[in-house]
């Protein structure tokens, strides 16, 4: 293949995973519609049979909830299937991305968001292979197709070399840490908004079922715990990607840290969701309170991923975008 | 796990009080000791970090000093009320103001006094047995209970051998308390400690490192002194004039831009070739100084860090005698190397200063008046605005090389030059010939000692995180009491803090190994006889 042929493969590979992902969309959302119908009954089928009758017996494990015969399962299914479908066609977009331009497909914004939502779905599937995130997909979905319309529309650049300062296999090291982490982070953000609302649900509930879609998700206490062992994962990744970043940076521009802005939003990114882990074990802030604490976690990475590289003069400003 | 606690120090909130109960006794003492407990305290560890994260914003908001201290001075400028109030307040040099320092210092102090008491009581947990097992199993988070064949003794035996990795307490015939996961405490601790480290590393770095920039032309060379270094800051216990003896001459500096459409003008390529002497008498080395790889010389390295053109330029006073014959130092003023210079002559009579624009490929046009089209001198211009008169460099106040106070003298004219052209000034003080192009580099030279520390302690740190978030600590207790007939009834519990993770397969792990199956719980559950 030529390189005009590489780029218009790559292109096709990108746009068909977001007809694919749209489509997807659209399956996630019918299942959550047609949950709405005829709701509590089987929803929620009691959870520890074991225990009546005197037997002691507490093995159950009641983790993952949605029991069979849910309404919208099938379209839910259809869902999965095409969001693997989209992860394929955006991993083979990212790859020919780089075959393209000759180097690793981290050179600018275009790059690092295609490659970011390949990261998500790629987290978000790797944790489906061992459990039913079904009634994760539509948000999954939805903030991957954000990124994806905005890579293609605003961040959209013909591939080119690198700049020198990036020519580093340090940029394979810190960018590749840092991208799991933006798809790991965004799905916390989405469990830990969907525990908010979902407590709220069921506080409102009182002792009857939660009703509406968010009787399609788990209880809010699963959520949480979900939330959390999302970020005691991703927490040390982000950490090993910071200094990651800084041994780069001693080796390129002298020193290890000089509180560039870029710098600085990645601080506060960790200092969040230091305060974060530090909030669950202490009781008071549980709940509500620290699912609000990693969406302001995630919010700073979003800063720190778009605000800092259009608006700050920061040395990180890899945009690409004239 | 909701009615059962868990004596264990699984995290920090274990010894971390919540404050809040207790009202203040009365007292000196009293009183230090209630503000102690409250800055240890796992909330105002909480709000700490917060303040931290939230006392950074403004750092990546307003202009910095030490990053960019023009951009501070012209935000002065624009905001004559608002600028020195926040000033002041040290907003432009946020992360050496004292109240970020008085954050992250108490926070520290907070992490001190939290994690010393934990190291004793986590010591004191890995060298003494687990504790016995607990009257009622049946109250633990995970529990099940079950009648087998063999005798009380077997069972135990059989449990001790499954349970390898555990730390064990096996009383008597009874019972076997497991517990394992202490790397989880450890991890903690150690990633807690070597934040210390960190801290420590730093501020080592800060009082005997240093710092320096220096702009070097192709051809010229540098030696390892302060006069030399354009700036230069270091810390307080650094001897300027004990700085290491290196020197470096720039022989070669290479740069390429891409001239393709897509980033036409991104740099593509830099390189310094230069040869080095350790001390003023050693053999010249070569070596050649990229970005993203230094040149380290005993310990201090030499970083590429930026570049520009410098016009050699040739001045004649009006009797003709050459009274300036260099490359003058242009600093770029975009991406596409539109520079700015100036050359001063207060020697020569009458006194000469030219404010210079140097383009590398040039255009003009009405709007943005003389500007570069791309970085590279594919059609270099010089345009030279003259003035004669006082330079006001006998003033006493010093002054910069880059900029012409024009304020006392006169304007003799403005003339673009190519290379090779001469340009005789109209009033008769002389002339200026451009006469060829240099490149020069910028370096910046660093020392850090503190940053081996540093980098040894976050590795540290990253380690016992992993420890203390991946590790989950647990306990299984299995008591056993001689049935009625044969065999025995077996009851197996596990106890683990928030996330229970692989316990409940564990328990069920072990459960089979002692000859569960899942009929035998269902069809008999076992009547328990108290525990004596």
């Amino acid at each position: 293949m030529n390189s005009v042929q590489l780029a218009q493969a790559s292109n096709g590979a990108i746009y068909a995973a977001m007809i694919t992902l749209a489509i997807a969309m659209v399956a996630f959302a019918v299942s959550f519609a047609s949950g709405r119908r005829r709701v509590a009954a089987p929803a929620a089928a009691p959870a520890a049979v074991d225990s009546v009758g005197g037997g002691t017996a507490l093995l159950t494990r009641a983790d993952d909830e949605p029991s069979t015969l849910q309404p919208g399962r099938r379209s839910a299914n259809i869902g999965m299937s095409l969001t693997w479908l989209a992860f394929g066609l955006l991993l083979a977009g990212v790859v020919l991305r780089g075959v393209w331009a000759g180097r690793v497909p981290w050179g600018n914004m275009y790059e690092f968001s295609i490659t970011a939502a390949v990261a998500v779905l790629a987290v978000f599937l790797g944790m489906s292979t061992r459990r039913d995130l079904r009634w994760l997909g539509l948000f999954v979905v939805i903030a991957v197709e954000l990124t994806l319309g905005l890579a293609v529309t605003v961040l959209y650049t013909e591939a080119a070399q690198l700049v020198p300062a990036l020519k580093s296999y340090w940029l394979l090291i810190h960018v590749s840490a840092a991208i799991i982490c933006s798809g790991a982070f965004t799905i916390a953000a989405a469990t830990a908004g969907l525990s908010i609302l979902r407590i709220r649900a069921e506080r409102k509930a009182g002792d009857a079922q939660v009703t509406g879609w968010l009787a399609r998700v788990p209880s809010g206490e699963k959520l949480e715990l979900m939330t959390q062992r999302i970020i005691a994962f991703t927490f040390p990744l982000w950490t090993f990607a910071v200094v990651a970043g800084a041994i780069w940076a001693e080796n390129a521009w002298g020193r290890y840290w000089g509180w560039d802005p870029k710098e600085t939003w990645a601080f506060i990114t960790w200092v969040v969701f230091a305060a974060y882990l530090h909030a669950r074990s202490t009781q008071g802030w549980r709940g509500t309170r620290a699912s609000l604490i990693v969406l302001a976690g995630w919010l700073a990475f979003m800063i720190n991923y778009f605000g800092v590289n259009f608006l700050a003069s920061s040395l990180h400003s890899y945009a690409g975008v004239s | 796990m909701s009615d059962v606690t868990m004596e264990v120090t699984d995290d920090a909130s274990a010894t971390r009080i919540d404050p809040g109960e207790s009202l203040p006794p009365l007292g000196t003492v009293g009183l230090l000791r209630w503000l102690w407990k409250q800055l240890t305290s796992m909330r105002t560890a909480l709000i700490l970090l917060f303040l931290l994260a939230v006392a950074s914003i403004p750092g990546t908001v307003l202009p910095q000093r030490g990053i960019n201290p023009i951009k501070v001075n012209q935000y002065l400028a624009d905001n004559p009320t608002v600028g020195p109030i926040l000033d002041r307040l040290g907003f432009f040099d946020v992360f050496g103001s004292p109240w970020f320092s008085a954050v992250y210092l108490l926070l520290f102090i907070s992490l001190i006094g939290c994690v010393i008491p934990r190291v004793r009581v986590h010591w004191r947990a890995m060298m003494a047995p687990p504790p016995a097992a607990p009257r009622n199993l049946q109250r633990m988070s995970f529990a099940t209970d079950f009648v087998g064949d063999q005798s009380p003794r077997e069972v135990l035996d059989v449990a001790q051998k499954s349970l390898r990795g555990w730390r064990i307490r096996r009383d008597g015939d009874v019972s076997i308390s497991a517990e394992r996961g202490y790397l989880r405490e450890t991890g903690n601790l150690v990633f807690h400690l070597a934040l210390i480290v960190v801290l420590i590393g730093i501020a080592i770095g800060g009082m005997f490192g240093w710092k320096g920039n220096v702009i070097v032309r192709e051809g010229s060379g540098f030696s390892d002194s302060l006069t030399q270094y354009d700036a230069w800051g270091g810390g307080r216990l650094v001897h300027p004039e004990d700085l290491p003896p290196f020197s470096f001459t720039l022989s070669k500096f290479t740069v390429d831009f891409e001239r393709g459409v897509a980033q036409r003008g991104a740099p593509r390529v830099f390189q310094a070739d230069v040869t080095y002497r350790t001390s003023s008498g050693g053999a010249a080395q070569p070596a050649r100084i990229e970005v993203n790889e230094p040149l380290a010389i005993d310990g201090v390295k030499v970083f590429l860090v930026g570049h520009g053109y410098a016009p050699h330029v040739i001045v004649r006073d009006r009797t003709g005698n050459v009274v300036f014959d260099d490359s003058v130092v242009f600093l770029p003023q975009d991406g596409n190397f539109t520079s700015t210079g100036v050359i001063k002559l207060p020697d020569a009579s009458p006194s000469l200063g030219f404010n210079g624009v140097f383009l590398p490929t040039a255009a003009v046009d009405r709007v943005r008046g003389p500007h570069s089209l791309f970085p590279a001198p594919d059609d270099p211009a010089l345009f030279l605005g003259a003035f004669k008169g006082d330079l006001g460099m006998d003033a006493g106040t010093p002054q910069s090389v880059y900029r012409l106070d024009t304020k006392n003298m006169t304007r003799i004219g403005l003339e673009p030059l190519r290379i090779g052209q001469e340009w005789t000034l109209p009033d008769g003080s002389g002339s200026v010939a451009f006469v060829g192009l240099e490149r020069w580099a910028s370096f910046q030279i660093a020392y850090d000692p503190g940053k081996e520390i540093a980098l040894v302690a976050v590795g540290l740190a990253i380690l016992g995180l992993l420890f203390s978030l991946l590790i989950r600590r647990r306990r299984i207790w299995v008591k056993v009491l001689p049935a009625q007939g044969a065999g025995s009834l077996i009851q197996i519990a596990g106890l683990a803090k928030a996330d229970p993770g692989r316990l409940p397969d564990e328990i069920t792990a072990l459960a089979r190994a002692l000859g569960c199956t899942d009929d035998t719980t269902r069809q008999r559950p076992v009547d328990l006889k108290e525990n004596a």
